[in-house]
């Protein structure tokens, strides 16, 4: 103990007298005797803040899934009922509104991975090293703007008249307009900062000397690519995966902003909690993404990429 | 494997690329603020600062400034106190459901935000009945910055030794002393940055604040939600957009340089970081 003692930095001068000596019986002394005492005080509060807010609206969600409301009153009534669950599954209105979520959520996936992987190659091991920590700030920074500025920034681009028909007049390009391209093209762009900063540390962790190695075994930068790179990297991809994929599957806002009548899940879910008054049917479509995202890290679970996030 | 050099130019030419598809958006953003064309037609035919003046004069911008400065200052309070809590206890503890807890913490920035939204509206409004306010919007938004708070403090504790701590007990210190005067000052920056995202995460929070806010409240990203649509409203539109960036990147930059920690992104959702 006192070799550790003299390790210390020597504190403030003017601290140095003043510090309070706990008295025998206060309750400060009584903590200090019981580790378990001190733990339940630090840990209640925080603690039954997420199980009671958090853990308790969950569960209450899946069970007003199962309620139904009143015609007449408009009132939620709580009788037992899977009318709500079967009508999500089987209504084709549903399931397309499902698929297209889906499509939305793998499409924009693809293009972010497409997007990162050589901007993120680049910066891990391409760019000189002085240039490194500014390229990673200036991905990282767009990251914070606020999601609605970004999908209204799209609003602005993808306007008639825009930016977009500005710069694709002289190749013959027009605007997609408002509709499930422009959904597509503004959440790949929302998300991608989440694809390129996993998918950057993964590559930032292959060692140099293994590429080095790979080369000077004969294989080409494709090879050692396929060969050494990729198997590393897809925990990290994967990471990255489950950011695009599971924030688009939620998304409402912007297909509200820039997807004109295109309808997602997540706009299904807000029509029934305003306009239509519907929670138990809001809360019935609201479980179809959770389970999608559940049945998804299942499967990704095995690769690690869980401890990539 | 060396790469050819015209394989790096292609490279560093995609890079340029992408972050060109990253800033333009934005930096149309704040272009257009100041686009003296009601249209917004591009390229802009001329420059003014109207609608800074205009968005400055309106009273519906300035109460949503004011609402939602307010349930950022809160919500930022009750998350600095309850992540500090449960960093502490996560770290410097082993306990049964230990594992538990600390999935419970990322959950509400790891799932979707309308299911964290259409949880807490249906908690509040079938559940328990509670009238949605601004309140509402308070405990949904501590809920989720709560995170950044633990992530900054958690990495902060793992680097500081308890032997401090200890050596202030063995000195006499009791449990109050030792935190104000030994565990506390290792915080402080971590406390300042956890902060300082917790704040930008909530001012510009759209999704959960849709399901929890009351009739008649706005905050700053609801008030554009409401006037997006109406071409009128356009450009006080682009300066508030503005003013959410502006107000949502320097406290990260601040934090930034503050932490030391690298941020990730699953503190970011945040969102999020997550959301």
């Amino acid at each position: 103990m006192a070799q550790q003692m003299q390790q210390l930095p020597p504190g403030p001068p003017k601290s140095a007298g003043a510090v309070p000596r706990a008295k025998a019986n206060s309750f400060s002394a009584v903590l200090h005797r019981s580790p378990r005492l001190r733990l339940a005080g630090l840990l209640t509060a925080p603690a039954l803040w997420l199980i009671l807010v958090y853990v308790a609206a969950l569960a209450a969600l899946l069970v007003t899934a199962f309620w139904t409301v009143d015609t007449f009153t408009g009132e939620v009534s709580t009788e037992w009922t899977t009318e709500n669950i079967v009508t999500v599954l089987t209504d084709p209105v549903y399931q397309r509104i499902t698929l297209r979520t889906l499509w939305i959520a793998v499409a924009v996936t693809v293009i972010d991975m497409i997007l990162a992987l050589p901007i993120a190659f680049f910066i891990a091991k391409v760019a000189p090293a002085r240039w490194e920590k500014l390229l990673v700030v200036a991905v990282l920074m767009p990251l914070w703007a606020s999601y609605l500025v970004k999908a209204y920034a799209w609003r602005n681009v993808l306007a008639e008249g825009g930016l977009l028909e500005w710069l694709g007049a002289p190749i013959g390009l027009s605007s997609p307009g408002y509709g499930e391209t422009a959904v597509i093209l503004t959440l790949s762009y929302i998300w991608l900062p989440y694809m390129i900063l996993p998918i950057y540390a993964g590559f930032d962790r292959v060692p140099d000397s293994l590429l080095e190695a790979s080369g000077d075994l004969g294989a080409k930068p494709l090879t050692t690519m396929r060969l050494v790179m990729l198997p590393l990297l897809v925990p990290s991809i994967i990471a990255g995966t489950i950011f695009t994929f599971s924030l688009s599957l939620g998304d409402y806002i912007t297909a509200q902003i820039v997807g004109g009548t295109t309808q997602m899940l997540g706009t299904v879910v807000y029509a029934n909690v305003g306009a239509a008054n519907n929670l138990p049917f809001a809360a019935a479509v609201s479980l179809v993404p959770i389970a999608i995202i559940m049945f998804y890290l299942f499967i990704v679970r095995r690769t690690g990429a869980l401890n990539n996030l | 494997m060396r790469l050819s050099r015209s394989a790096k130019v292609v490279l560093g030419v995609i890079t340029v690329l992408v972050l060109l598809f990253i800033y333009v958006p934005l930096m149309l953003v704040v272009v257009n603020s100041f686009n003296a064309d009601r249209t917004f037609g591009w390229p802009p035919k001329g420059f003014t600062l109207e609608w800074w003046g205009k968005a400055f004069d309106s009273p519906g911008v300035r109460d949503a400034v004011l609402s939602s400065v307010w349930v950022a200052v809160v919500a930022t309070i009750i998350s600095l106190v309850l992540g500090t809590l449960l960093a502490l206890s996560l770290q410097r503890y082993k306990f049964f459901g230990r594992d538990v807890i600390s999935l419970l913490v990322i959950l509400p920035i790891a799932l979707p935000g309308v299911v964290t939204g259409i949880a807490l509206n249906n908690m509040f409004t079938t559940i328990l009945g509670v009238p949605l306010s601004l309140w509402t919007v308070v405990i949904a938004h501590a809920t989720f910055c709560m995170v950044t708070v633990f992530n900054n403090v958690i990495a902060r504790l793992r680097r500081t030794s308890p032997g401090l701590e200890e050596a202030s007990a063995d000195l006499g210190a009791g449990v109050f002393t030792t935190f104000n005067l030994v565990t506390f000052p290792q915080l402080r920056s971590a406390l300042l940055a956890g902060g300082l995202l917790a704040f930008a995460l909530s001012f510009d929070e759209i999704i959960v604040t849709t399901f929890t806010i009351g009739a008649g409240e706005t905050t700053l990203p609801i008030w554009i939600l409401q006037n997006l649509f109406r071409p009128n409203q356009a450009p006080v539109v682009n300066v508030v957009a503005v003013v959410l960036i502006v107000v949502s990147i320097v406290p990260i930059w601040l934090a930034q340089k503050l932490s030391g920690d690298s941020v990730r992104v699953s503190g970011a959702r945040a969102k999020a970081d997550e959301r």
